[in-house]
């Protein structure tokens, strides 16, 4: 009865959090608890730049393995192959247009960063394509297999990296326009992480719109919930499959593009240790859900970047605490595609 | 004249073999009723037909045109709808974008959406609802809707009244009646007296085997014989 009497109290809370945005809310309460613990300002908003930035870094490389887990049960393990290779490819061309990238032209700097993003994309777009159709096809409905694979074909590509590119780390050049701060009063905010959000909020922009707003995107979504219906009603779903797994081994390859841009420094181990990371923003987010893995994104990169600030020794486990937090509140991941 | 053949199919599911030479032959026009108990093979008849489980033997033949090897696809393509027992609506797309995926080319054809609005009044009301909101009764409506909003030559439909409150099975009757003077239906059902009133030929299939065919009203004179094929009096 008490129990009750107290639910119906929480029952206008409820409904007025869910009109303001429901879990959308979240990171907004993240920053507000974390303003009240940092106390300082300046540092807060240098920290919540940063989290939004690497947010949208992990929305570039996890958005694809939502779509790819979420749409075609695929457990991907090879994803991060695509993150190393966007990262290497990228790398590459920057340093082979070292010419344009040093010039004092924005324009040439512009177009070298444009050619580097192109590159590891079109990469995405092929390997995403040969992946798809040597080592996933077969492995279709069999999750175990699909580990398996994947698996040994990460492991594969990463000795591919090494044979290509070597075992020491490489050097990524930024361009000039791309270096340096913004000051605001006593605030600097890099302009690379500025760069990045921009980039990331257009990808999100873009996926939005092809999902729901497109009719491929609403095969894609029809999909996610029931291939076969999908199939019934007269769509090959396998050959929508092989493009979603380019889009997302596309996506993959600019998020790792974007990642090396942001490191400078970078390692063939790359790929397989934002693994993780990118499984913990997928599971978060919900399967499937391009909303659902920004949301995961961005309260991976803001409570990593706080809790480093905060609590450096907990900074490790942070991600781990988190995913632990939101699985118990909700068993599958903030805005699934399908509940 | 034939519609569909179904010459002497045998379908396994994993290593279940369900279908042991089923043959049947729906002509066009009105609805063929295939009745049976519990596990008797009817869905998996309908499945086979779809290419979503394939035949290991035999052959089905729509139009003329052999479909072994084809994908659902293509099948769904020569004409033919699939209204599942699960009803396979897509719950987080609205009303309106069920239907539209149903289409050929993302356009209604408004005369059709008219006759679906006025079969199926609800549809029209919820129209930007998202499907899982809806009552099961509608969502059977909105399965219905998606396999007419495009002209089709057969339906298939399974147990569409299974669950289904009285006043929807009712309104689920007219509608199939209505889709019938244009399509031909193939229904699995296990509501007698809903078969019986729409049925023109139909087929008894009993674990895996057909064991009767002939036309609805003969049967339906039959007590005896619906007794001992589908124990109607036993339930």
């Amino acid at each position: 009865m008490g129990q009750t009497q107290q639910e119906g109290a929480l029952e206008p809370l409820k409904s007025t959090l869910q009109r303001l945005g429901g879990v959308n809310l979240l990171p907004f309460a993240v920053a507000v608890i974390a303003f009240v613990l940092i106390g300082a300002p300046s540092s807060w908003v240098t920290l919540t730049v940063a989290g939004l930035a690497m947010g949208m870094m992990l929305f570039l490389m996890a958005s694809g393995l939502s779509l790819i887990f979420g749409l075609m049960d695929v457990l991907n393990f090879g994803h991060s192959a695509f993150i190393s290779f966007g990262a290497f490819v990228a790398a590459s061309v920057l340093a082979w247009l070292g010419g344009w990238l040093g010039a004092d032209s924005l324009v040439l700097n512009a177009l070298a960063v444009f050619c580097a993003f192109a590159a590891a994309i079109l990469f995405g777009l092929a390997g995403g394509w040969f992946f798809e159709v040597v080592i996933i096809k077969p492995v279709y409905r069999d999750h175990l297999r699909q580990i398996l694979i994947t698996m040994g074909a990460l492991i594969v590509a990463e000795q591919m990296i090494l044979a290509l590119w070597g075992g020491s780390p490489m050097t990524v050049p930024r361009p000039a326009f791309l270096t340096g701060s913004i000051l605001l009063g006593d605030v600097a905010i890099e302009v690379y992480r500025i760069f990045a959000f921009l980039l990331g909020l257009a990808v999100y922009l873009a996926l939005y719109w092809l999902l729901n707003r497109s009719r491929l995107g609403l095969l894609i979504r029809a999909g996610v919930e029931d291939r076969e219906m999908v199939e019934a009603l007269g769509f090959r779903i396998d050959r929508l499959f092989v493009g979603v797994f380019m889009l997302g081994s596309a996506l993959a390859a600019l998020g790792g593009a974007m990642w090396a841009g942001y490191e400078t420094l970078i390692t063939p181990a790359l790929g397989g240790q934002m693994m993780i990371v990118v499984f913990i923003v997928v599971i978060i987010g919900g399967l499937g859900s391009v909303e659902g893995t920004l949301l995961g994104a961005i309260m991976v990169g803001l409570v990593a970047n706080y809790v480093g600030f905060l609590a450096p020794k907990l900074a490790l486990a942070s991600n781990m605490l988190l995913m632990m937090a939101i699985l118990m509140w909700r068993p599958n991941g903030l805005r699934p595609a399908v509940t | 004249m034939s519609l569909l053949s179904l010459n002497a199919i045998e379908t396994a599911i994993g290593q279940y073999a369900v279908l042991h030479q089923v043959s049947l032959e729906v002509c066009e026009g009105g609805v063929f009723v295939l009745l049976g108990r519990n596990g008797a093979g009817k869905t998996t008849t309908l499945r086979s037909i779809m290419g979503l489980w394939r035949p290991s033997a035999g052959s089905v033949v729509f139009q003329g045109q052999d479909m072994r090897g084809l994908h659902t696809a293509e099948i769904a393509r020569l004409g033919i709808a699939y209204v599942p027992e699960s009803m396979g609506i897509f719950g987080g797309l609205t009303v309106e974008e069920n239907l539209i995926l149903a289409t050929r080319n993302g356009r209604f054809d408004q005369e059709r959406l008219k006759r679906i609005w006025q079969l199926f009044p609800a549809l029209e009301r919820f129209w930007s609802k998202q499907a899982w909101s809806l009552s099961g009764g509608q969502k059977q409506m909105l399965s219905v809707a998606r396999a007419i909003i495009e002209p089709r030559k057969l339906i298939l439909v399974d147990e569409p009244t299974k669950g289904l409150a009285p006043a929807i099975v009712d309104a689920m009757m007219e509608a199939f009646r209505d889709i019938s003077q244009t399509t031909t239906i193939l229904l699995v059902e296990q509501n007698f007296e809903f078969a019986k009133s729409l049925g023109r030929d139909m087929a008894v299939i009993e674990d895996g085997r057909v064991v009767h065919t002939g036309s609805m009203a003969d049967f339906a004179r039959d007590t005896a014989l619906q007794n001992r094929l589908l124990s109607l009096s036993a339930s």
